[in-house]
């Protein structure tokens, strides 16, 4: 690839020369959410994949998933899959021209943190009652 | 006065020519991942700590191995996009860019057939 002739120009102020916020935060943790999902994924299908392998190796990873520990991954996983999914509607609903005055922000950014917790505590009270 | 030929502007593609296409397929697989994930966090609870009997036995459901190859498709390919925007945000020396934008593919598409092999091994029968 051809070295594109770049100058060290000056960048704009990041993230250092705000006062913190709730929804910079929120907005943040968005990102967060996403990149710790997209690493979710692959233990998600590390335990399929261990399913499809043999009897051995899913006791191994079942093992590893069905432990506290694993349960506790597992529920922050599935947290950041609803906080995210939560996050992505309020930007869908942004791309429509909407929401965009002070009030509407603020008060979607609190319904997206209790939101996510009440859904994901309902997904697993569902999950374990269907078990 | 713009620089643009009327040929450039009646395209409207832009420079990069697929900037639109990366913003319209994360969207449309945001809405598509709505449904999904609340599937996968209800399905992934629900056969934590359970024995691979038990798993065979879900995903010979042909409707509960659907739902699993839409959902690792859409994800994946989301998570993708996402992961590119990241890359090019924070990576800005254009050879470790590249490095990393290739890796995020395969990354993706790794997780995407393993997960699709798994999914469809077990529901034929494992």
């Amino acid at each position: 690839m051809a070295k594109s002739p770049m100058k060290e120009r000056p960048l704009s102020p990041h993230l250092s020369i705000y006062k913190p916020m709730l929804t910079m935060t929120m907005s943040i943790v968005h990102r967060i959410t996403g990149m710790g999902l997209y690493f979710g994924m692959a233990l998600f299908v590390w335990w399929l994949f261990s399913a499809a392998h043999s009897q051995s190796y899913f006791d191994f990873v079942q093992g590893f998933i069905g432990s506290w520990f694993g349960r506790l991954a597992l529920f922050g996983f599935t947290w950041a899959l609803v906080h995210h999914a939560l996050g992505g509607m309020r930007h869908l609903l942004w791309d429509t021209g909407r929401g965009f005055d002070l009030v509407k922000i603020e008060w979607m950014a609190r319904a997206t943190i209790a939101g996510s917790v009440i859904l994901t505590l309902l997904i697993w009270i569902a999950a374990y009652a269907a078990r | 006065m713009s620089m643009r030929t009327p040929l450039s502007k009646v395209r409207g593609l832009g420079s990069a020519k697929s900037g639109t296409e990366h913003f319209w397929h994360q969207r449309l697989t945001a809405i598509a991942n709505i449904p999904l994930v609340i599937f996968l966090a209800w399905f992934c609870v629900s056969k934590v700590g359970a024995d691979r009997a038990e798993m065979a036995e879900a995903l010979a459901n042909p409707l509960v191995a659907l739902m699993l190859v839409f959902t690792i498709i859409s994800i994946t390919w989301h998570m993708r996009l996402g992961m590119q925007v990241v890359i090019e945000d924070y990576i800005h020396g254009e050879g470790s860019k590249l490095i990393c934008l290739l890796g995020n593919t395969f990354f993706s598409l790794a997780v995407a057939l393993t997960g699709l092999f798994a999914v469809l091994k077990i529901s034929f029968g494992g």
